[in-house]
């Protein structure tokens, strides 16, 4: 028999449907993973599990737990089985912790909550629980505060307190989205290695398709509310049946055609650019800190050329990326473009206009306020030659068609338009005013993999048609993969290996970029046995 | 528009209404003495009563909202156009010289209550209506300074900023063309807020003689005026009073109503 | 911790620093000479210079800030020029009003507005909270001096069951002096009940959609177990900051109550200086005002980092 199952929910918010007629099972010991865009209603489906749901929410169907339905329940019975029977780990790590409370508290809680054990018992379970999610009490004692952790430590904490009191099923909402690749890695097995050893029951939910295949028994596929397909991972990645869901994995393995780069011509040069810090006195007489965020780097881009940067958060490729654009002022070292030195801070250099941006959230981009064709004309600003008038109007009403909008857009306003479409127009601000080099921060990594698959053959288009150059900048080396030439591996400051990307790729030579690599979930699983893996 | 803000705008637009109207007609002479006729009742010859030197206090009550609302309005005016400045400043130097200063400042002006500014002015300049209006509007310009860098420096980590900034703008011209815009929505529902504190601020300073001096009627030294006599006429400050409430929340209310308008972010509140 | 006291204690000083200054400029400023003004206009001028030497008028101003501060930090405020008396004196005959009825209101609007606040969040939407909300605004729009008015009016006059005004002293019993600062207090302290429900009621509100409440939540905590264990703590931590600000607001109201109750505290000192051009009275009271707001502030940082351990390591 079945740990959980789930027939027939469905699940409408007010007047709105989400939920439509889902039905799953999850074995003990089995992890599922539920995957699909965002509103595809994957959390949702975790919420009804926990009936933590919004106000107004109207629910049938049936949750069984063993031999007790869920939905028949009342609050004081739920509130018995949650954190007990069933436990959550969420996306969030940084909020998902009350800030006021150390970690002993807030682990220990379940324990004595359901349990009525006395304060010294329940915390001698809780640093029972913490080394075994890697947080030994001799280096993490229970007084430490969520803020004194890492994201990846808060994770682990956030884990403990799902699993204190071993429940039988432990449901986990995006856990790894917030965290870096190695983190992430780090998380899976953590998460893989417990549900074996307990015998559990994982609910994980997921947009990252990777993640999935890498360690889920059964896949189940959700679009707009409902599972359009199910099926052990091993079957479905081999023979998978719904249009919906090979539209999804295509889209993750995507390759975008890029046209090949022009014989290298330096543009963008940086000489041992160095960015550091001054943190604030943490001690009275003592000297202040300095973090080198940026040390020491150096790096050509040809013309033509399209270089990636990678590296885990934190490594530093914000901050160049602040200095490369002239935000932030570089303390050593020169850049310069088209052998012209780059100055930080300066409005008047015309050099700057040779260089623009697309940032990674769409919907921080844009001054709400402004129309579009304000906001993509804004680059002009500093151009001594930018067009008016009828000549402005034409070049946004180009760049809106060059990416796929119609030039009617641009009397609209920002809040108008998806995050595919914004990100759209961004890069149109970006390529109105013809930049020599282009720089990506994190473009797509908001995006569903759908829509972001459509944003990188748009950029590959546009490469073909204006000879594009660029910088791209991001944590996701499967995208890094697809759209450069070249690749640069950034850690704690420093540019640690240099290759051309199928070089780097296929054949690392920096330990750093091995491990990296390695820890990148991929899609190429009916090669690798996945369940002895943890064990 | 929402309940709030409809029921808020046609109160407080209702006074400000009698105000301006006071300024061509009043029902009778608010400076014509009828001692015979002193402390009459509410009824059909003076609608809310005469005070005790026989005045009408209907009249009194629409020119002295006249001079409350005006207090309030200087001195909104006086904190807004200093204090948005300085906070944009602050917002757009972020750490520097300039913005520790005029935060420290900010600190300082904090220190001193309100009414305690009001009675150092008074007591070296004497009390008037002005300096009533100069107290309050020091006042005002940290309360200005501190929501215009608070809600500025959010957006200056935003990335349209950085964008403006790659495209070459320098700090004046951001703040005024993309953070000023984007903080307005806060002025807005600050200052309703900041105004309805003048008119209490004004009733409170003249009600201890610190604000408007005789003959100018306000509805803070008709009840100055109505203290003493409060026993006998209660009508003298009930009325007054009302009027006073009755601006403050119709203020309050229309600040409110703005705020849940114009912020959709804070109809959403999650469960 | 230790640092972040120091680190606070050192912004304490300077403000108080600056603070000093400026009232000791700008009553510096003040046209006419307290000399000429205590003497009247046919003065002669041998007093007159004797008087101004007596009251150390005719020294630098740096030398008169300095001693005026030194005076301040040893606990004399300077001579009063109309009542020839310690200031200090006056002051602390006075204080023994102020402060406790400051205290009072403020405990009073505390009491009112914690579980008026709890009320409203925990009702959000239904027919109590919009009732609460309702009365909040209309307690914001009350002037404290009109409300004392008709407090006045309704239970000394009509009802005769407290007194109208007067202050009987601290040496005529706890209880009757007690029943001489409740209709003050009252006063005081509705308004401020009022906005202190509101600020209570957001903050709630607001730590209800944090995502840790949801942790909470899955834990198996009920939503009432929710709000006590992880919520109220949290959302103290904006509710304290207006608790500070109403300290200040409600030392300084207290000087308009006393007008109405006719109470001898700071507030008919400052008048009764002001109207006499008795500046150093006034200059002594002001700062120890000031002082009294900015130690509030001070210990209201205090009790953040008491609250907050994110404060306690950042610094």
């Amino acid at each position: 028999m079945s740990l959980l199952d789930i027939s027939n929910l469905s699940l409408s918010i007010g007047e709105t449907p989400v939920l439509r007629d889902v039905s799953l099972r999850i074995g003990k010991g089995e992890i599922v993973a539920l995957t699909g865009e965002s509103g595809s209603g994957k959390s949702l489906t975790a919420f009804s599990v926990m009936r933590l749901l919004p106000q107004g929410s109207a629910l049938s169907g049936a949750i069984r737990l063993g031999d007790t339905d869920l939905t028949a329940m009342d609050e004081p019975g739920l509130c018995a089985l949650r954190g007990k029977d069933i436990g959550m780990v969420f996306q969030e790590p940084m909020t998902a912790l009350n800030p006021v409370q150390t970690i002993g508290a807030q682990v220990s809680e379940p324990v004595r909550l359901h349990e009525g054990t006395t304060r010294a018992a329940a915390r001698a379970r809780a640093e029972d629980v913490l080394a075994r999610v890697g947080l030994p009490p001799d280096r993490f004692p229970l007084s430490r505060y969520p803020h004194e952790l890492s994201g990846g430590q808060r994770q682990r904490v956030v884990i403990a307190m799902a699993i204190v009191l071993r429940p039988r099923l432990l449901i986990a909402d995006e856990p790894t989205t917030a965290l870096d690749v190695t983190t992430q890695a780090q998380i899976l097995d953590l998460l893989t290695g417990l549900t074996r050893e307990d015998g559990m029951g994982l609910m994980m939910i997921t947009h990252d398709l990777a993640v999935v295949a890498g360690m889920a028994d059964r896949i189940a596929v959700m679009r707009e509310g409902r599972i359009v397909e199910e099926a052990p991972t091993r079957d479905l990645l081999t023979g998978m049946q719904h249009p919906y869901t090979k539209a999804l994995f295509a889209a993750s393995a995507h390759r975008v055609a890029l046209p090949p780069a022009p014989p290298p011509e330096p543009l963008l040069v940086a000489q041992n650019v160095t960015r550091s810090y001054t943190l604030r006195r943490t001690r009275l007489f003592a000297k202040p800190r300095v973090v080198e965020a940026v040390r020491d780097v150096s790096f050509t881009l040809n013309r033509g050329e399209r270089l990636g940067l990678v590296g885990e958060s934190g490594c530093g490729k914000s901050t160049l990326t602040r200095v490369l654009l002239g935000l932030d002022p570089a303390q050593a070292g020169r850049i310069t473009l088209n052998g012209a030195p780059l100055r930080a801070g300066s409005a008047e250099a015309p050099v700057q206009n040779r260089m623009q941006v697309v940032f990674q959230d769409p919907f921080g981009s844009f001054n709400p306020r402004h129309t579009v064709g304000r906001l993509i004309s804004e680059p002009f600003h500093a151009l001594p030659d930018a067009p008016g008038g009828q000549a402005r109007a034409q070049a946004i009403a180009a760049a809106l068609s060059d990416v796929g909008l119609s030039p009617d857009d641009q009397h609209r306003y920002i809040h108008e338009f998806s995050g595919g479409q914004r990100q759209r127009i961004a890069i149109a601000r970006a390529l109105i005013t013809r930049p020599d080099l282009v720089i990506f921060d994190e473009a797509v990594s908001a995006l569903d993999v759908s829509v972001r698959v459509r944003i990188l053959d748009l950029l590959a288009d546009l490469c073909r048609s204006y000879g594009l150059t660029w910088l791209f900048i991001s944590h996701d080396l499967s995208v890094v993969r697809s759209v450069t030439d070249r690749v640069l591996v950034m850690q704690a400051g420093k540019i640690v290996e240099e290759a051309p990307t199928e070089t780097l790729f296929t054949a690392p030579r920096h330990p750093y970029t091995r491990k990296l690599l390695a820890a990148v979930p991929t899609l190429d699983l009916p090669l690798r046995e996945s369940t002895e893996r943890h064990v | 528009m929402n309940r709030q803000l409809a029921i808020g705008l046609g109160l407080s637009g209702f006074f400000i209404l009698l105000a301006l109207v006071s300024l061509v007609w009043t029902p009778f002479d608010h400076t014509s003495l009828d001692i015979p006729g002193k402390l009459q009742l509410p009824g059909s010859a003076h609608l809310l009563g005469t005070d005790h030197l026989g005045r009408d206090i209907l009249s009194m009550v629409m020119v002295g909202a006249r001079t409350s609302v005006a207090v309030a309005l200087v001195a909104l005016v006086i904190g807004l156009s200093f204090g948005v400045p300085l906070g944009l400043a602050a917002a757009a130097r972020r750490g520097s010289w300039l913005d520790q200063t005029i935060m420290r400042g900010n600190d300082i002006v904090f220190a001193f209550p309100l009414l305690v500014m009001a009675i150092l002015i008074t007591a070296v300049f004497g009390p008037s209506a002005v300096n009533a209006i100069i107290a309050f509007g020091i006042f005002n310009i940290p309360v200005f300074a501190r929501v215009t860098r608070g809600a500025a420096l959010p957006l200056w980590e935003r990335e349209f900023i950085m964008a403006a900034r790659v495209a070459g703008k320098g700090p004046a011209r951001i703040s005024l063309e993309h953070i000023l815009p984007n903080v307005t929505n806060m002025l807005i529902v600050q200052g309703t807020i900041q105004f309805a504190l003048g008119i209490q601020v004004e009733a409170a300073l003249s009600f201890v003689g610190l604000g408007v001096q005789p003959p100018t009627p306000s509805l803070g030294r008709m009840l100055a005026d109505a203290q003493t006599l409060v026993t006998l006429a209660p009508h003298l400050a009930i009325v007054p009073g009302l009027a006073i409430i009755l601006i403050v929340l119709g203020l309050n209310l229309a600040g409110d109503g703005l705020r849940d308008q114009l912020d959709p972010r804070l109809r959403r509140h999650r469960v | 911790m230790l640092r972040y006291i120091l680190k606070r204690s050192g912004s304490l000083v300077l403000s108080l620093a600056v603070a000093s200054l400026i009232i000791f400029a700008v009553t510096e400023i003040a046209p006419g000479d307290p000399a000429s003004f205590m003497l009247g206009l046919n003065a002669q001028p041998e007093t007159l210079a004797a008087l101004r030497t007596e009251l150390g008028l005719d020294v630098p101003k740096i030398q008169r800030y300095f001693s005026w501060v030194g005076g301040m930090l040893t606990g004399d405020f300077g001579t009063s020029y109309t009542y020839r008396t310690q200031v200090s004196e006056m002051v602390a005959d006075r204080i023994a009003v102020s402060i406790p009825l400051a205290v009072y209101a403020l405990t009073l609007s505390v009491i009112i507005a914690i579980p008026a606040g709890l009320f409203a969040a925990s009702r959000r939407g239904g027919a109590g909270d919009t009732g609460v909300m309702a009365a909040t605004q209309l307690g914001v729009a009350v002037p404290n001096f009109w409300f004392a008015m008709m407090l006045v009016l309704v239970f000394a006059i009509h009802w005769s069951w407290f007194p109208a005004g007067g202050f009987p002293g601290w040496d005529k019993g706890f209880g009757t002096a007690l029943r001489a600062l409740t209709l003050p207090a009252i006063a005081l302290a509705l308004p401020q009940a009022a906005i202190l429900t509101r600020v209570m009621r957001s903050a709630l509100l607001d730590v209800l959609g944090e995502d840790f409440m949801r942790t909470a939540r899955a834990k198996g905590l009920s939503p009432r177990q929710a709000l006590w264990r992880h919520g109220l703590r949290n959302a103290f931590i904006p509710v304290l900051t207006v608790i500070g600000l109403q300290f200040s607001f409600l030392f300084a109201g207290t000087i308009i109550i006393e007008q109405v109750f006719y109470l001898p505290g700071l507030g008919r000192l400052i008048f009764q200086s002001i109207s006499a051009r008795d500046l150093i009275v006034v200059e002594s009271v002001v700062m120890l005002v000031v002082f009294g707001v900015i130690m509030i502030n001070f210990l209201v940082d205090l009790a953040y980092a008491a609250i907050d351990p994110r404060l306690r390591t950042r610094a």
